[in-house]
């Protein structure tokens, strides 16, 4: 196989990259089975340049390939056809550059011409349908639900996005920073400015210091701890567990405040600037941050047994939503979704990040439903406190280094790439830079891209009920896909 | 059961007793403190800035605009620029949001909300919202729920976040209004009853923030309906959010 072969948070010059026919390159991707982690467009002249980036997750290697496709071509076989992980890549490339997948199973909008959206219909005795949103009942983002039910039960949910539809790949062309950046997905502030400062780091082939790195590494782990904190109680509330719900969302509040006296904003904004960081972490702050995770992980280990111990949340949670390991591998879902789906994919240990590498990567005990998801999220808060408290220890050592060195220019003709493990699972951020050294493509693929599929086939066959315990199970991002 | 009652024995009180003087954290951006005399016009930190909040003739930040990043702060030499805990910065007029080296905390403070009679004598005990995300980034979303935790816990003032727009007496809007958002903002603004207030929350919403120059916005909704109150933040604390609408529907 032809493929440029390279690794996490590296920058190629982007004339390395092959640039193969594109029914070889449709006959390698339809039989391969790696996983695709982008698949985008840009603008080349005349043509359209494809460019592909697969995973080798066992060898912790990213293959990068490129193709051309003539603009007034206007098709080409889809790739779906044969390999489902393609399905929304295929969905998105049509829209951004109307370039068709002939023979694609499912070629609907995207993010863009919510009126021509066509959804399936069913008919027949006892069916019916349920139409929600945009506008849900509580205070989260747009988007449009509609669930295909025979009785109470739901045969097929269809899940339109679209709403948040800013323009970013664009905006973070014409106007990147590092404050976009944060807001592309305000719940993953710190997974998103790191992915987007490491590729502009790598652009102009700029080395941070260990200091930097390792607090980026800190708060991205807090990050996850936090939400992960919120969410125990998000699915509780859901299930009117009330103290649950309460005391878990408490409990991610002495996190986040931690954020704010390390950075001034509870979400860890401000921390993370192309470079490195903005504020340091001294001893007495380390100090400070260790206790309060003792203390939450306390909270945090309480409260889950108490919560596990009650039989109306088991009868709940156990058997809900069930995405069986074969369906979650054929819709390449990541992430903490993946992993509670059985598919052991952590890009920080599968790409070998440096600080991760002496850390344990235990098993999980996937059992595919909502208490997978419940479960998965316990132990993802022990294991992050537990990070945390490492690379604190880590830190130590590189007291005298700087938070910060000097921003370089752009070097032309450059491709990076950065896969960070956010709290949902693998941010990929990719850019690229022309002759000139400008930006010319921004490529973001948030985990929710891959796993939004995966909420529709988990709520197969269940009451409809249950719906809202299976989507806070999944909690995936609307900003983060609609971008 | 048993267990589930000794974590609230565990957790102890959680709420904040006076919710208008809470302490805040001191490395919070607030309200931002501006020394005019000392800056040297030299623009660095209107190269910084994301939004274009900065003026510096005079030296000014317009909290509509402002992120609260700190960036200008880092970079400016001189220190000219700095932010304050101080975390009440709701107003009911966009002019007040612009801030300059002779806004003190009380000043601002002072003025930033007026009372209007129509408003407190309906509303003072209890006012319903319904939240509408129009590209917000789920960062204001987080807070404003955050506002009903336990900690925060605005239901305690009547103030609520209602399901149906039937029920609620305004509207709160995070992000900078999408254009796929545009059509149901509105649907959703014309299925209030009267007087239909409308909040603005977050720098997105305020004035585009960090989406200003985005090609997927649509904004005009703003040219047709008139904003009862503004919110900055980036996003809004909930400190931030209770505290303004408390001054809006009671009395100082
Ligand atoms: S703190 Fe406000 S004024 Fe200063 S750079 Fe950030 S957005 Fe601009
Ligand atoms: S103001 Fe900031 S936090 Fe609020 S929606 Fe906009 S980007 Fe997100």
């Amino acid at each position: 196989m032809n493929y440029y072969v390279m690794k996490n948070n590296q920058r190629i010059n982007l004339l390395d990259i092959p640039t193969i026919e594109f029914n070889t390159l449709r006959a390698q991707l339809a039989a391969t089975n790696l996983r695709p982690v982008s698949f985008f467009g840009s603008d080349w002249g005349q043509n359209v340049k494809l460019f592909v980036v697969l995973a080798d997750d066992e060898k912790g290697e990213l293959l990068v390939v490129s193709s051309l496709i003539d603009k007034n071509v206007k098709e080409y076989e889809s790739i779906t056809k044969d390999n489902h992980q393609y399905h929304m890549f295929e969905r998105e490339f049509y829209e951004q550059f109307n370039i068709k997948p002939l023979g694609h199973p499912w070629l609907k909008p995207v993010r863009k011409n919510q009126d021509d959206y066509e959804f399936f219909e069913m008919e027949g005795e006892e069916t019916h349908q349920v139409a929600v949103g945009p506008i849900h009942a509580g205070v989260i983002e747009p988007g449009h639900f509609r669930f295909m039910c025979q009785g109470e039960k739901v045969y097929n949910l269809e899940i339109m996005l679209g709403y948040q539809h800013r323009g970013v790949e664009d905006l973070m062309v014409k106007k990147p920073s590092n404050q976009l950046a944060e807001s592309i997905c305000g719940d993953s502030v710190i997974a998103y400015n790191m992915a987007y400062s490491q590729v502009m780091e790598e652009l102009s082939g700029m080395e941070i210091t260990n200091k930097a790195k390792l607090i980026r590494r800190v708060a991205l782990e807090m990050e996850r701890t936090a939400i992960h904190i919120g969410d125990l109680g998000a699915i509780l509330g859901d299930i009117a567990y009330q103290m649950g719900k309460e005391v878990f969302g408490v409990t991610r509040t002495l996190v986040i405040n931690t954020m704010l006296e390390i950075s001034g904003s509870r979400f860890g904004r401000g921390l993370i600037t192309v470079g490195g960081v903005n504020f340091d972490i001294d001893k007495d702050l380390s100090k400070k941050i260790v206790d309060v995770l003792n203390n939450v992980k306390n909270t945090v280990e309480k409260m889950t047994r108490a919560t596990l111990k009650s039989s109306t949340v088991m009868s709940r949670l156990e058997k809900t939503g069930v995405v069986s390991n074969e369906i979650a591998n054929e819709l390449n879902l990541v992430g903490m979704i993946g992993r509670s789906c059985g598919i052991n994919l952590d890009s920080r240990f599968d790409f070998c990040d440096e600080f991760y590498k002496d850390f344990e990567r235990k098993s999980f005990n996937a059992t595919n439903d909502a208490y997978s998801r419940f479960r998965i999220r316990y132990k993802e808060i022990i294991e992050s406190i537990s990070f945390v408290k490492k690379l604190l220890k880590k830190l130590e050592g590189y007291e005298k280094e700087d938070l910060c060195v000097p921003v370089k220019n752009f070097i032309p003709n450059s491709f990076a790439l950065s896969v960070v493990e956010s709290w949902r699972g693998e941010l990929v951020h990719v850019a690229t830079t022309d002759g000139e050294g400008k930006l010319s493509r921004y490529k973001i693929k948030d985990p929710s891209f891959n796993n939004w599929y995966g909420l529709s086939m988990a709520v197969r066959n269940n009451g409809i009920s249950d719906f809202p315990l299976c989507n806070k199970g999944f909690d995936l991002s609307y900003c983060g896909f609609d971008l | 059961m048993f267990d589930t009652l000794k974590m609230k024995l565990h957790q102890k009180k959680q709420y904040i007793p006076d919710i208008k003087n809470a302490p805040m954290r001191t490395q919070f951006r607030g309200l931002p403190v501006l020394n005019n005399s000392v800056c040297d016009k030299c623009g660095a930190c209107q190269g910084v800035c994301p939004t274009g909040a900065l003026n510096i003739n005079p030296l000014s930040i317009d909290l509509s605009k402002c992120t609260l990043c700190g960036a200008c702060k880092n970079i400016c030499k001189n220190s000219a620029i700095n932010f304050s805990s101080y975390y009440k910065l709701g107003a009911d007029k966009k002019e007040k949001l612009i801030v300059t080296e002779e806004i003190t905390e009380e000043i601002y403070h002072k003025r930033a909300i007026e009372v209007r009679k129509e408003i407190y004598s309906i509303f003072n005990r209890s006012i319903k919202f319904r939240q509408v995300s129009a590209g917000g980034c789920n960062g204001c979303e987080m807070e404003l729920n955050a506002a009903g935790n336990a900690n925060f816990d605005m239901g305690r003032f009547g103030i609520d976040f209602v399901a149906s727009p039937r029920h609620a007496d305004g509207i709160v809007i995070t992000g900078p209004i999408s254009k796929n958002m545009a059509y149901a903002l509105e649907d959703c603004y014309k299925s209030l009853p009267e007087p239909r207030i409308v909040i603005l929350c977050g720098a997105c919403a305020l004035s585009g923030g960090v989406f200003q120059e985005a090609s997927e916005i649509n904004r005009e909704f703003l040219d047709k309906y008139k904003v009862d109150l503004y919110i900055p933040g980036c996003p809004v604390h909930p400190l931030t959010f209770i505290n303004a609408v408390l001054d809006f529907i009671r009395k100082k």
